[in-house]
């Protein structure tokens, strides 16, 4: 893991210093002139060679980092510094640490109602296979997978508030601020989301339920005597339940990098929201320090999910 | 004649007992509609055992005697299937209980252990945390006390460093250990009657003669009736007391194991017999195999089921084998047989058979 | 082993190993599964030599590694004089028309998406040969000979049952009239009525063509039916090599006798008078650490010391009978009933399996209660008590002259 951190680092910081286009350049607005891009190079630290911009800034992570130390004004960088943001005059920690917990509480309020719902319906729909309840629960989640998530976004945004007016518009607090604020506020993206994803966990469910249920230790199961709801719970869910741990794991990932849409359809602060504007900013930064955030949050849970393989099924464990 | 007709308890066919039999079947049929039409997987199938008796049933593949065994077990879905007949065990009838008292029966006065003991234990789950489960689903009680009657009970099945092997998982363990453990899991609970379906054809034969053995022992020690499902002679002429040899879904013989292997009357028996090779008898050129395949469950031959394999159909007049289905009858006290030949006539071809097949011995 | 005329197959100390490597960063090789360790057989045109072993015996690898489908780590196997250990893959393709092999799984060994044309015309193809009358016509016949319908030529294998699978498996191992067959357990997956009409069916194709087979099966009286010499393995070594009917009345290999009295016979009576009755209790040692000196001494009712320090050789003891024991024994000279509690995995390298033998005459008294009810004899609950008891036998250890 250490090595792929690794990696991701150094192909971030090559990414963007093969990116046509001068970065000092972008970090000034209408009002440009040479002097001031110059001036900004220098500050942001862009003059020196790459080897040395690389190695301050990996170690700015660790040590935090001082820009432009030659200048009148310093500006200090705590650990852990991800770089600094001239626009907004910030460091990008300090802009993450604000927008992350929303997208915190995005992600994990739509992944405990999607994988409720989605595990749910699952086996509800592999126990009555063939019957109606197995058809009018896959169709409904044939529609929850194909619908694209701004249509589904706007149509709640335009029903459920605008027209029927059952909540108000979005606004974002924390939850130990307004509690009753913020559920009225998540609600709808949560639901949006879990409308999303819950569509394919039930369809992972189903198939894996109806893979399992044909085994032979569900029949020993039934022969037990079990009840059936354990059989199923117990027995056969617990066994096919190895994808989809997988898939959960790397979904919620994903998610919590950012759900630039659903942020976006519902204004919320999040990190989604903090890397669109970002990028029409060209906050170079800022940039830098959200891909670094986000792709590290995948490789970690990378390793989790792998961990938890090893939890889910003992046949994988080293020992 | 007629087709299955309801056969009434005092009429049943009792294999070798005088007593009230432990547990008897009586004309027991499950079909399973599917895309492709309705299977008939058993048909008027009606047996009887003594109680601590055993009792094998002998067939090949589509035979129906696994499905019989099912349905005896309660593991038939009465949902998707369509069962009727009558299964008593003990004075009680099984197949109009509500299921939930079946699930009570299941595990508890009747156990069944499986053909593979590897894909028969749940892979993620630890040995004795399966047996734990399966004691307290039926007698409640803390965990502590269950885990100390399982351990009991695999020292009992003769598995090795049982305080350590019972935190294993079925990974872990070898292919006999898995079978034994799967024999405890259905003994926790002293069943009444223990159905066991193939149980040593996964296993090597020196494992296979162990868990024969450790069946029988613990058979005599809590007096168990055993239903046993086999497809090899060897097996039934080593540990069973009775004998039902089933052919596309419905026994076609049914007799005390000396009886059928001295004097087999059915064709289909006669075949079987003549067809497995043997370790102590003179070796003939070739085997004699019985010619043709098994019959599809979903095409069943009109009138006897084996007719199409049969070498002496053409000895009953009126080609009545092509269009009548025999009923099964009694040809000496304590042996039915399924077949439209003469008592006779079947009996000198059997005698034939059986001196082809005798030669010399070693 | 005769050398005079070429064998059709000739294995010398053949070895396949497989590598256990350990977990981590970066995987090591921390020892070896010895699936087949120092096997050596030969064939005859015509004849049938039976493999016959239990899992974990390594036939199957065996009889892969003989025909390369899996690389032998060491050893010679010479079909028909060539030796074919060291050659690429394109220049075993010549061999391939020599020997072909027939898979135990007839649900699993033909293409599902191929017609059975298609199936049986492959060897044609690949080997780029065309019988008299071509491909077609070949194939065609093909299927009568073996028993099938020509007219389902362009049928599918799932239309056919696991009896006609195999004889698809078979027409298309002779297509190209081998010399030898490798036989993979091909009944062991069929009904018995089957099993029989197979049986029947190799047996006459060998009269036919002459072909040689090697039949790898745990099944003892089927081996019995199609054999003429009979070779036993266990973990990766051969125990015993003799004709057929040597075999199964005068082996002398404790393993054999063991693996014989575990069959059941179809007949109760003779079964219930069977004069020995060897049960091995117990787990079959690893093979990654199998037991020094004679593999099998943690499972034989007469190891001594000298089968841990000393590997038994083969050793021909009779014309066309080779033995790897050091102390063999008759059948004339067997305890009538052994309970053989294996050495554990843990146990020091000196240990012996416990050992509980029944004398002769509780044998008989035994023999008499068998025959008329299910009646446990003394001995035996004495057995169940205690598990392993400690008895040594009278005279039974000490080894023959």
């Amino acid at each position: 893991m250490l090595l792929l951190l690794f990696l991701l680092s150094v192909s971030v910081f090559l990414l963007f210093a093969i990116l046509p286009g001068d970065p000092a350049r972008l970090t000034c607005g209408k009002a440009c002139t040479p002097a001031i891009i110059e001036a900004n190079r220098h500050r942001l630290g862009l003059d020196k060679p790459p080897l040395t911009q690389y190695v301050e800034f990996v170690s700015g992570i660790f040590a935090g980092r001082t820009f432009s130390e030659d200048s009148p004004e310093p500006i200090k960088c705590d650990a852990p510094c991800l770089g600094y943001s001239f626009n907004r005059q910030e460091q990008v920690m300090s802009l993450i640490a604000r927008s992350a917990p929303v997208t915190f509480f995005l992600a994990v309020g739509a992944f405990v109602i999607w994988m409720f719902f989605g595990l749910a319906l699952g086996i509800i729909a592999a126990l009555n296979r063939g019957r109606w309840g197995d058809r009018l629960i896959m169709g409904i989640s044939l529609v929850g997978y194909s619908m694209p998530a701004f249509f589904l976004g706007l149509l709640l945004v335009f029903f459920v508030i605008i027209k029927w007016q059952f909540l108000p518009f979005p606004a974002y607090v924390a939850p130990w601020e307004n509690p009753f604020q913020f559920f009225q506020t998540m609600l709808l993206p949560w639901i949006l989301l879990a409308t999303l994803y819950a569509a394919y966990y039930i369809r992972l469910t189903r198939n894996q339920v109806l893979e399992v249920l044909g085994d032979d230790y569900v029949r020993t199961a039934r022969a037990k005597g079990l009840p059936e709801r354990t059989v199923v719970v117990k027995h056969a869910l617990r066994a096919g339940l190895t994808p989809i741990v997988t898939s959960a794991g790397l979904d919620l990932a994903g998610l919590l990098g950012g759900a630039i849409i659903s942020e976006n359809i519902f204004s919320l602060p999040g990190l989604g929201a903090l890397a669109i504007s970002s990028i029409i900013d060209s906050d170079l930064p800022l940039i830098t320090g959200i891909t670094i955030l986000t792709a590290a949050i995948i490789i970690f849970a990378n390793l989790v999910v792998d961990l938890l393989y090893a939890v889910v099924d003992p046949r994988v464990r080293v020992t | 004649m007629t087709a299955t007709s309801e056969v009434p308890l005092s009429d049943m066919p009792i294999a070798g007992a005088l007593d009230r039999p432990f547990l008897s079947v009586s004309d027991l049929s499950v079909a399973f509609p599917t895309e492709d039409g309705l299977v008939q997987a058993v048909e008027g199938v009606s047996l009887s055992i003594e109680k601590g008796k055993t009792l094998a049933i002998v067939g090949e593949s589509g035979s129906g005697k696994s499905v019989t065994a099912q349905a005896i077990m309660g593991l038939v879905n009465r949902k998707s299937a369509k069962v009727s007949g009558e299964i008593w065990l003990d004075g009680q009838e099984l197949l109009h209980l509500p299921q939930g008292e079946v699930q009570e029966l299941m595990g508890m006065e009747i156990a069944m252990i499986f053909q593979d003991p590897m894909s028969s234990l749940h892979p993620f789950y630890r040995i004795g945390d399966q047996i734990v489960e399966a004691i307290r689903v039926h007698r409640p009680m803390g965990k502590a006390a269950a885990r100390r009657e399982v351990l009991e009970m695999l020292h009992h099945v003769g598995i090795p460093a049982a305080e350590r092997r019972i935190d294993a998982y079925p990974h872990q363990l070898s292919g006999g250990m898995r079978q034994r453990v799967m024999i405890a899991m259905a003994l926790i609970n002293s069943p009444q009657l223990l159905i066991a379906d193939e149980p040593t054809t996964a296993l090597d034969v020196t494992v296979q003669a162990q868990i024969l053995e450790l069946i029988a022992r613990l058979q005599g020690e809590f007096g168990t009736t055993v239903i046993l499902i086999t497809h090899d002679l060897g097996i039934v002429a080593d540990v069973a007391d009775d004998v039902a040899v089933m052919y596309g879904g419905r026994i076609v013989e049914l007799a005390s194991t000396t009886t059928l292997y001295d004097y087999p009357e059915m064709p289909y028996t006669l075949g079987l017999l003549s067809s497995v090779p043997r370790m102590d008898q003179k070796l003939p050129e070739r085997l004699d195999p019985i010619r043709g395949n098994p019959p599809s469950p979903i095409r069943l031959p009109k009138g006897c089921v084996f007719q199409p394999r049969c070498d002496y159909w053409e000895r009953v007049p009126g080609e009545a084998c092509k269009t009548v289905r025999p009923e099964l009858l009694e040809s000496d006290p304590d042996h039915l047989v399924r077949c439209l030949l003469q008592v006779e006539e079947r009996k000198q071809i059997a005698r034939d058979v059986k001196q082809i097949l005798a030669g010399g011995s070693e | 082993m005769t050398t005079q005329t070429t064998d059709v197959l000739d294995v010398t100390d053949l070895r396949t190993y497989f590598p256990v490597k350990s977990r981590g960063l970066i995987s090591r090789t921390v020892g070896a599964v010895k699936a087949v360790d120092g096997v050596s057989l030969s064939l005859d045109a015509g004849e049938t030599l039976g493999l016959v072993g239990e899992s974990g015996s390594g036939k199957t690898t065996a009889a892969r590694s003989i025909l390369m489908l899996v690389r032998p780590t060491g050893g010679s196997v010479k079909i028909d004089g060539e030796e074919i250990t060291d050659l690429s893959a394109r220049k075993l393709m010549p061999i391939r028309r020599k020997a072909q092999m027939i898979f135990q799984d007839p649900y699993n060994a033909l293409n599902p998406r191929h017609t059975v044309g298609a199936i049986i015309s492959a060897p044609f193809k690949v080997q780029k040969v065309t019988p008299p009358g071509g491909v077609k016509q070949g194939v065609l016949e093909l299927m009568e000979r073996v028993g099938l319908n020509p007219e389902h030529y362009n049928r599918y294998p799932n239309e056919f049952s696991g009896g006609q699978r195999q004889r698809i498996g078979i027409a298309r191992a002779i297509a190209l009239r081998p010399k030898l067959i490798v036989c993979d357990e091909p009944v062991s997956a069929l009904d018995v009525s089957i099993q029989a009409q197979i049986l029947n069916l190799l047996r006459d194709l060998q009269k036919e063509f002459g072909i040689a087979y090697l039949f790898v099966a745990h099944d003892l009286a089927v081996v019995r039916q199609i054999s003429h010499r009979v070779a036993v393995m266990y973990l990766g070594k051969i125990m015993e090599t003799a004709p057929r009917e040597v075999i199964y009345s005068r082996p002398l290999h404790p393993y054999t006798h063991s693996l014989l009295s575990a069959v059941p016979i179809p007949d109760p009576k003779r079964q219930a008078h069977r004069k020995t009755r060897i049960v091995l209790h117990g787990d079959l040692p690893s093979p990654i650490d199998p037991p020094s000196g004679c593999v099998f001494r943690t499972r034989c009712f007469q190891a001594q010391e000298k089968c841990a320090v000393e590997v038994p050789p083969l050793v021909e003891l009779a014309p066309g009978h080779q033995v790897a024991c050091h102390f063999p024994i008759q059948v004339e000279d067997l305890p009538a009933r052994v309970e053989v509690q294996a050495v554990a995995a843990d146990a020091p390298v000196e240990a012996t399996p416990d050992v509980e033998i029944v004398t002769q005459e509780s044998a008989e008294r035994k023999a008499e209660e068998g025959a008329t009810g299910k009646g446990r004899g003394a001995q035996e609950e004495a057995l169940d008590e205690g598990g392993a008891a400690e008895e040594a036998a009278v005279g039974l250890n000490k080894p023959k002259g």
